[in-house]
């Protein structure tokens, strides 16, 4: 696949995301400034655009991150158990400030999303036995011990429904002012282009890496940082979007091959299509009402990564 | 052999103490309304509890290994897909929900079929791995899952909370008739499978050695997935989804017990899930008040182990 393809795909889908929805925009009504298809045009329709655009290529890039660094194809924000964290962090701040304020839930977030893949990553260099399945295996297992204390909590609290709000992905309550959060992931994608080659030679393992002159802990830092701000921003303002971060990379990977400076524009094309054709089924299928995007992607992405680990036993060593 | 007479026993002693516990303890005033009332979920908790133990560790000895159970395969989220289908397609009016035992019997079929069209597909002639089983089978319960929830979007929200109901595991809510059937159900299995004990502790011999002995294997292969998908159905449709607990008392019990008699294994596991059950239900209703579920405790406890297990069997692999 070509990237100017993937480039084309991206922007008849975004035009047609742009014009999708309750009330019939044409594109002649824009032209009018002051008309209501405008307004409605630019307080909804484009800021879920730019919001599907940014949390598809962030998650993406993401897992991306993720893979090459722990050097295993299925390690992702959702088979680390991150998201789950970022989760947790946001009911923490809300049980210690009653009135948490929005930095206050970025901060505590981002700390335990951080913290929590740190804490995943710990636990993979005690195992010996680091299989291709196993590791997603025990990352799935960690996200669920930490999101059932997330529900411990929370049933404590009463806040199990706003808990269920943060689990929904969905773009349907983004509109102007309240998506701005995710342009943090544009400085954290470019960051991350920049690293790319230190993230690949990470990923050889620590000895290798230091025979090669790069400072292994300061890469590793760096790195589960950038995942983290990616996640916890979409988590905040989107909610979780499950198998993104798994699915993309990887078929871009079967394809492309695993240099990381070549992957990267497709890893974030193909993450942001992905998403869109998710959006618009979810937009679609129940017209005018919406189903939540991370229910159309789990849907989806779910049984794109049962066909990846059925075909790709022999690729994912 | 004798020890592990003393230790069942011990076990039972515990489980007894449990139920009189859970039975007698602050029962202020209405005896009569609060003691039945407290014995049938005691009920309820031993027939699911056995169920329970007994599927697991007929599946695991089957499938010739200590991580795989019929839930963590993704048999939980399929009772959700049933009742979730039969109130889109039929509404929550209709014989099929109104009707217990109809729902009982739909519920219970459908999980049996997925699970052998499952178990068919998954472990012919050995082709997998173990950990890309587990893999695909938690794989599959999320896609069930998430179909589950887009079918919950689009039905009516009316309909929504009385299908709620049906789908978390709950010992306070359960259905008087259901219990008896389950009952009659569990005894059929017991006494369907005195015979198959004794050859599934040949079996766990592997498949060669156990052919070599007499026994025919794929015969009892196909019967004891049989009975652990019947089981483990009833249990779910009972009280709901309960994820990790059979994985938790079969290897507590391979743990306590040493021995390869399923007669044993069965009836120890059966024993600490009663004592778990019972017991947790006693810890959320007195200790924590009921600010927490048993559900949400039993899934905790059970990450942290099979994450101990998973660690434990990959040292022995590795």
């Amino acid at each position: 696949m070509r990237l100017w393809m993937l480039i084309v795909v991206a922007i008849i889908l975004s035009v047609i995301s742009l014009f999708i929805g309750a009330i019939d925009i044409k594109p002649t009504d824009l032209l009018d400034w002051n008309s209501q298809e405008t307004e409605i045009f630019l307080i909804s329709r484009l800021p879920r655009l730019l919001a599907i655009i940014l949390a598809g290529a962030g998650m993406s890039i993401a897992g991306l991150i993720m893979q090459s660094l722990s050097r295993n194809k299925f390690v992702s924000p959702t088979t680390a158990g991150t998201l789950d964290a970022a989760r947790l962090g946001i009911l923490i701040s809300v049980l210690l400030f009653s009135n948490a304020a929005y930095m206050q839930k970025v901060i505590f977030s981002f700390a335990f999303a951080f913290l929590g893949t740190i804490l995943f990553m710990q636990i993979l260099d005690r195992i010996k036995f680091k299989d291709a399945i196993f590791v997603p295996l025990i990352g799935i297992m960690y996200g669920n011990i930490l999101s059932s204390i997330t529900t411990f909590f929370a049933y404590e609290g009463d806040l199990i429904q706003n808990i269920n709000s943060w689990l929904m992905g969905s773009f349907t309550l983004v509109i102007s002012g309240r998506y701005e959060l995710l342009y943090i992931s544009v400085p954290a994608i470019i960051l991350a282009y920049l690293y790319a080659n230190k993230f690949t030679v990470a990923g050889m393992g620590e000895d290798f890496a230091k025979n090669l002159g790069l400072s292994y802990r300061a890469v590793l830092n760096i790195g589960l940082s950038l995942v983290a701000v990616i996640s916890t921003t979409v988590v905040l303002t989107v909610g979780i979007i499950p198998f993104l971060g798994l699915i993309v990379p990887n078929i871009v990977s079967l394809y492309m091959g695993d240099n990381l400076r070549k992957t990267i524009p497709h890893t974030i094309l193909l993450g942001v299509v992905f998403l869109l054709i998710c959006d618009i089924i979810g937009r679609v299928v129940v017209y005018p009402y919406e189903i939540p995007v991370n229910v159309t992607v789990a849907v989806i992405g779910s049984v794109l990564f049962l066909i990846l680990l059925f075909r790709g036993r022999a690729y994912a060593k | 052999m004798r020890s592990n007479v003393m230790k069942l026993l011990v076990l039972a002693v515990i489980a007894v103490i449990c139920i009189l516990l859970y039975g007698f303890y602050d029962i202020k005033g209405g005896f009569d309304y609060a003691f039945p009332r407290r014995m049938m979920r005691v009920g309820a908790m031993v027939v699911t509890g056995f169920a329970i133990a007994y599927s697991t560790v007929v599946f695991q000895t089957i499938t010739h290994n200590r991580i795989l159970t019929p839930s963590v395969m993704g048999l939980d989220s399929m009772y959700e897909v049933v009742q979730t289908l039969i109130f889109f397609f039929a509404g929550s009016a209709s014989i099929w929900v109104v009707n217990q035992y109809l729902n009982f019997t739909a519920a219970i079929v459908a999980m049996i079929v997925f699970a052998l069209l499952l178990y068919r597909t998954l472990f012919r002639a050995d082709k997998f791995p173990i950990y890309l089983l587990l893999l695909i089978g938690m794989i599959i319960g999320t896609f069930l899952g998430s179909f589950v929830t887009f079918l919950q979007v689009l039905i009516d929200p009316i309909e929504y909370l009385s299908l709620q109901s049906k789908l978390f595991a709950s010992f306070t809510k359960i259905k008087v008739e259901l219990l008896y059937i389950s009952f009659a159900i569990l005894f059929v299995a017991f006494a369907y499978g005195y015979k198959l004990i004794s050859q599934l502790d040949v079996a766990s011999l592997g498949r060669e050695n156990a052919i070599n002995l007499g026994v025919d294997y794929d015969r009892l292969v196909m019967k004891g997935l049989i009975l652990s998908a019947v089981l483990i159905a009833t249990a779910t449709a009972l009280v709901g989804p309960i994820t990790f607990l059979g994985l938790i008392v079969a290897n507590l019990a391979y743990q306590f017990f040493a021995t390869y008699r399923h007669s044993v294994l069965i009836a120890g596991a059966g024993l600490i899930s009663v004592i778990a059950l019972v017991g947790g239900q006693f810890l959320v209703e007195h200790i924590f008040e009921m600010k927490t579920t048993l559900s949400v405790i039993i899934n905790f406890i059970g990450g942290i182990y099979f994450i101990y297990l998973l660690l434990k069997e990959s040292r022995a692999a590795g």
